[in-house]
């Protein structure tokens, strides 16, 4: 075991009644890390992060937290960690700094509760209720529990979920805060922006298992193109039947081809390395077609694209 | 200076954390305005009901008719009317069977031929034979009978003895009962339900700690409750507190670990706050009834007896009554203090075994 990983999970597994949620998943986190846990609802990630927490038991698998295990060494691993849960609601009849004030008393040290206070921007909120908060500043406050004990290693399930953006870049703004002290975070979410802006390293999971894992730039690299080109024909005319992926393979600069149906129609995706060079090939493929385009668009390839790619499913269904 | 980190302190009593949780719980509560009204305000406008609905009258005057209109029934009618506790009316035979069958007298006397008299009056009402002795007595007296023994009267009206007195007690028991259970089982099930517990667990703060915090706040609120209600009932109605108040209190402290504790039984697991009522109101229902709240728990069948003296709010209520209205001593007191904390023991450790952090 290497001492400079913060988190260590090997071959872990957790069945629930009907459904097994993690099978068989590895993780290794250095410590001054920030890894992210992307995937879709249900994929396991807070069955994972929970286990690691040691909020929840395996089946089988060996998690180290810190060089400690949980059946050891709770107390000491308690007072190392900091921790979001994705349901908390704090007590809404008390104010932000008595709920900090209350989080703070539980560790052996920690941060001064005035700086944890002015460091998630509730100055102003200080001796307001929690009840009375918004959503984003309610998170905020989640957060400042989870700092007040400064933690080395930080956890956040779903930080940002339910959100509006500014709230969820104030959060990314802490998170990067925290980040800079060298210290480690494991973050989970379903939001791919999020991850390539906070995390160094991402584990793309699905169905309880890692199924990527790497830096953002390069999982968005492995798909061999940058670019994306989807595109939805008008009407299916004569040469219809004729596209395929195959034959859209051929064509210049294209790594990658696929259809998925949606609502409008069939969705044809292309992963292009040189935008200048396909986009014209393609439109000149479908005229000799006889092909009319309906939609023609193109973005810079996102984690959400590796993720389509590796299991032909869209991460969120929205 | 060094830069070694220094030892860990060890955890003094109280801990800052144990301090924290203790008033936080107590802040929870006093800025929830209805429990603020059903734990202080409610027991009192439930006894000045009570104090209104049973407080002592006068004695009652008595009422009855004499037949007539004859001059044997004014004799008699003139010999009753000594007696100051009966009023009497010289009716005609028809009104006056009117008059009883309504209830607005409770006796009849019918002079009959030959001097003598019928009574007239229904002997199953007490009230009717109380009557017909009052009556008799006044009548017998009027024609010459005389009292072979001299009696005096000397009237006593104990405080301590009256209804009031046998109630405050009560609501005082039902009243530890009701804040202890609620208080405890609706605030633990709601942080289970919102997941506070969870997070709560997932910091180092000490387990144990997090429920006496319960304890101690549910013990400072309690010397409010006791103090208002004993008060109240004190200045308003002259209830009366003969034991010494610390018997008062450890009885009072008793009462709560053993609530407290069936609290924590009933919030051990239930994820709901709708699972948890349900099981409060079967735990507190048959106490309101059997333990003697309203009325004394004498009253149930002997062979029930065993079972009620050894629920918790009998206990309870037996314990304030011989303390607060007869001044009893430890003796008396101590085998309802024993109940009290086998009670308290048995449901900590089966709560603490079953308790459900996550």
């Amino acid at each position: 075991m290497r001492n400079d990983l913060a988190v260590s999970v090997h071959g872990l597994r957790k069945r629930y009644a009907d459904v097994v949620a993690v099978d068989g998943l590895d993780l290794e986190i250095a410590t001054g890390e920030c890894f992210g846990l992307l995937g879709p609802n249900g994929a396991g990630k807070t069955t994972t992060i929970e286990i690691c927490e040691g909020l929840n038991s395996a089946d089988e698998g060996d998690v180290i937290v810190l060089g400690r295990r949980w059946a050891t060494d709770e107390r000491e691993l308690r007072e190392r960690l900091g921790i979001q849960l994705q349901e908390t609601q704090l007590a809404e009849k008390l104010t932000v700094a008595e709920t900090v004030r209350l989080f703070r008393s539980f560790y052996a040290k920690g941060r001064s509760i005035d700086d944890v206070i002015r460091l998630v921007q509730l100055d102003e909120k200080r001796e307001g209720r929690v009840g009375k908060l918004s959503g984003g500043q309610k998170q905020r406050l989640a957060i400042a529990c989870a700092i007040v004990g400064d933690p080395d290693l930080l956890f956040l399930d779903e930080p940002t979920t339910g959100l509006d953006p500014q709230s969820r870049r104030q959060i990314w703004d802490l998170v990067e805060e925290f980040k800079s002290t060298g210290r480690t975070i494991l973050l989970t979410t379903h939001y791919m922006d999020e991850a390539e802006r906070l995390c160094d390293r991402v584990a793309i999971v699905d169905h309880g298992k890692v199924i990527a894992l790497g830096t953002p730039r390069d999982l968005i690299a492995s798909l061999g193109g940058e670019q994306v080109v989807e595109f939805v024909l008008a009407h299916a005319g004569n040469g219809a039947a004729e596209l395929t992926p195959e034959s859209l393979r051929g064509l210049a600069g294209v790594s990658a081809a696929r259809s998925r149906g949606e609502d409008h129609g069939t969705v044809w995706e292309l992963q292009v390395a040189e935008l200048h060079r396909t986009v014209p090939a393609l439109l000149a493929e479908l005229s000799r077609r006889d092909l009319h385009l309906a939609e023609l668009r193109t973005h810079s390839a996102t984690l959400e694209d590796v993720f389509v790619h590796l299991t032909g499913r869209q991460l969120r269904d929205e | 200076m060094s830069n070694i980190e220094t030892p860990r302190p060890r955890r003094r009593f109280p801990s800052d954390s144990l301090v924290q949780l203790s008033s936080v719980r107590f802040k929870e509560f006093i800025r929830e305005p209805e429990a603020l009204f059903w734990t202080f305000a409610f027991p009192i406008i439930l006894a000045i009901g009570l104090g209104i609905a049973f407080r002592n009258r006068p004695p009652e005057v008595v009422h009855i008719a004499v037949v007539g209109p004859s001059p044997a029934a004014s004799r008699v009618a003139a010999a009753a009317r000594a007696d100051s506790g009966l009023a009497v009316e010289e009716l005609s035979a028809d009104s006056a069977r009117v008059a009883l069958r309504t209830g607005r007298v409770a006796l009849v006397v019918l002079p009959q031929a030959d001097a003598q008299l019928q009574y007239q009056f229904d002997e199953t009402r007490p009230d009717a034979r109380n009557a017909r002795l009052l009556a008799d007595n006044a009548i017998q007296r009027g024609n010459g009978r005389a009292d072979v023994v001299t009696v005096s009267e000397s009237h006593v009206r104990e405080r301590g003895s009256r209804y009031i007195d046998f109630v405050i007690p009560g609501l005082l028991g039902m009243n530890i009962m009701g804040s202890s259970i609620w208080g405890l089982g609706y605030t633990i099930v709601d942080a289970r339900r919102k997941k506070l517990l969870k997070r709560l667990v997932a910091t180092p703060m000490s387990r144990a700690e997090y429920l006496v915090s319960y304890l101690i706040s549910r013990i400072a609120l309690l010397v409010g409750e006791v103090v208002v209600l004993l008060g109240f009932a004190a200045l308003f109605f002259g209830v009366p507190v003969r034991g010494p108040i610390l018997q008062l209190a450890v009885i009072v402290l008793a009462s709560v670990f053993a609530f407290g504790g069936l609290g924590l039984l009933i919030a051990s697991r239930a994820r709901t706050i709708e699972g948890a009522s349900g099981l409060m109101n079967v735990t507190m229902m048959p106490m309101w009834v059997l333990s003697g709240v309203f009325f004394s728990s004498e009253n149930f069948p002997r062979a029930f007896q065993p079972l009620i003296q050894a629920l918790p709010l009998t206990a309870t209520n037996d314990a304030l009554r011989a303390s607060m209205l007869r001044g009893a001593g430890w003796s008396v007191i101590g085998p309802e203090i024993a109940i009290l904390g086998a009670w308290s023991v048995a449901t900590l450790l089966l709560a603490l075994k079953w308790f459900r952090w996550r």
